[in-house]
């Protein structure tokens, strides 16, 4: 006899796709011809800015040297991304990009996270325009420093001519590793914590949506139970995921940095 | 015996995005697994360069995620 799931599919249960991610404008603004409306993301936008700068904010207000409540919580995130991201990737000289890369941090996990908040379960980062900019961010300043360390000149021809390379060779070669530096960067960067939100939000989209269809008729109830354990199950592989992808987006910034930094190859 | 489909209007049915991405996770797949667990079994070796051999993990992983993500681009590329 056939699952049960396949009845589903067949009498009714719809499953969501990309109208899941299109959001009704609560507040409709328009700048220059441009749709700026207010809709769910840029709340979720204005919630987590509230958050992460009142965090940092209240967090480092009146700093003690034996550090206690907020404080302590807020050393603790510093003293991660000081010791696990920057120290070991960028050694001493990347302490300067510090406070940008906790900020990047930070904000970039409470935008993943309300992925499994109740109430509100939407990741913001799913919407391609929000990575979009981050990464542009980080396209910046790796250039921009590559630029100030080595001249515009020299950090253009040490990143694109590997040494020791013959010349017709060279003709593939530079448009490859151009491709590959400029260009291929930001958009890795964008498209792997866009899409794994995406896929994040549509599988705990469906997993939901399934138990709520699986408990409401007898013949189901067993796996609706089942599906309402795995949905606790996702929802925890999700805060996961969510923290990684914070973290994976901040090491990678801090790598293409320190690679600008020294002269590469 | 010898009936052969010289032509067929729906010679495919199904989204073939969908197929390309599935077969253009196997090379990355792979190679992540490679890479991974080279670095592990590495640091194991000698774990004083954990760190060093972690920052040439990130670079390597920024390149093969390349393949598989350019397998979702491609699906919208030539749609």
């Amino acid at each position: 006899m056939t699952p049960p799931i396949l009845l589903a599919a067949r009498e009714g249960f719809h499953v969501p796709g990309a109208e899941a991610f299109y959001q009704k404008p609560l507040i409709y603004l328009e700048l220059f011809g441009v749709d700026v409306s207010i809709n769910r993301t840029v709340l979720i936008l204005f919630l987590a800015t509230a958050i992460t700068a009142l965090l940092f904010l209240f967090g480092f207000r009146k700093p003690k040297l034996v550090p206690s409540g907020l404080q302590n919580v807020m050393e603790f995130v510093v003293d991660f991304i000081r010791n696990q991201i920057v120290l070991p990737v960028m050694g001493r000289d990347g302490l300067a990009f510090l406070p940008y890369l906790t900020v990047l941090f930070t904000f970039i996990f409470f935008l993943n996270i309300f992925e499994v908040i109740p109430g509100v379960n939407f990741p913001a980062t799913s919407r391609l325009a929000i990575p979009l900019v981050f990464a542009i961010g980080t396209w910046l300043l790796f250039v921009a420093v590559g630029i100030k360390n080595q001249g515009v000149g020299g950090y253009f021809k040490n990143s694109l001519v590997p040494p020791g390379v013959p010349v017709p060779v060279l003709f593939i070669l530079v448009p490859m590793e151009f491709l590959s530096i400029f260009i291929l960067r930001p958009l890795t960067l964008t498209i792997r914590l866009t899409a794994n939100m995406i896929a994040g939000h549509l599988l705990l989209t469906v997993i939901f949506l399934g138990t709520a269809y699986l408990l409401g008729r007898p013949l189901t109830f067993g796996w609706g139970v089942g599906a309402a354990a795995a949905g606790v199950a996702f929802v925890g592989f999700e805060i996961f995921v969510a923290s990684l992808q914070a973290f994976i987006f901040t090491i990678l910034t801090a790598v293409y940095i320190s690679g600008s930094m020294k002269a590469a190859h | 015996m010898f009936e052969t489909i010289l032509a067929a209007e729906n010679a495919f049915s199904g989204n073939a995005n969908a197929i390309g991405y599935g077969l253009a996770t196997i090379g990355p797949g792979i190679g992540l697994g490679i890479l991974f667990g080279k670095t592990i079994e590495s640091i194991g070796r000698q774990p004083e360069a954990a760190s060093q051999l972690q920052t040439i993990m990130y670079i390597g992983l920024a390149f093969i995620e390349v393949l598989a993500i350019l397998g979702i681009v491609a699906g919208f590329l030539f749609s």
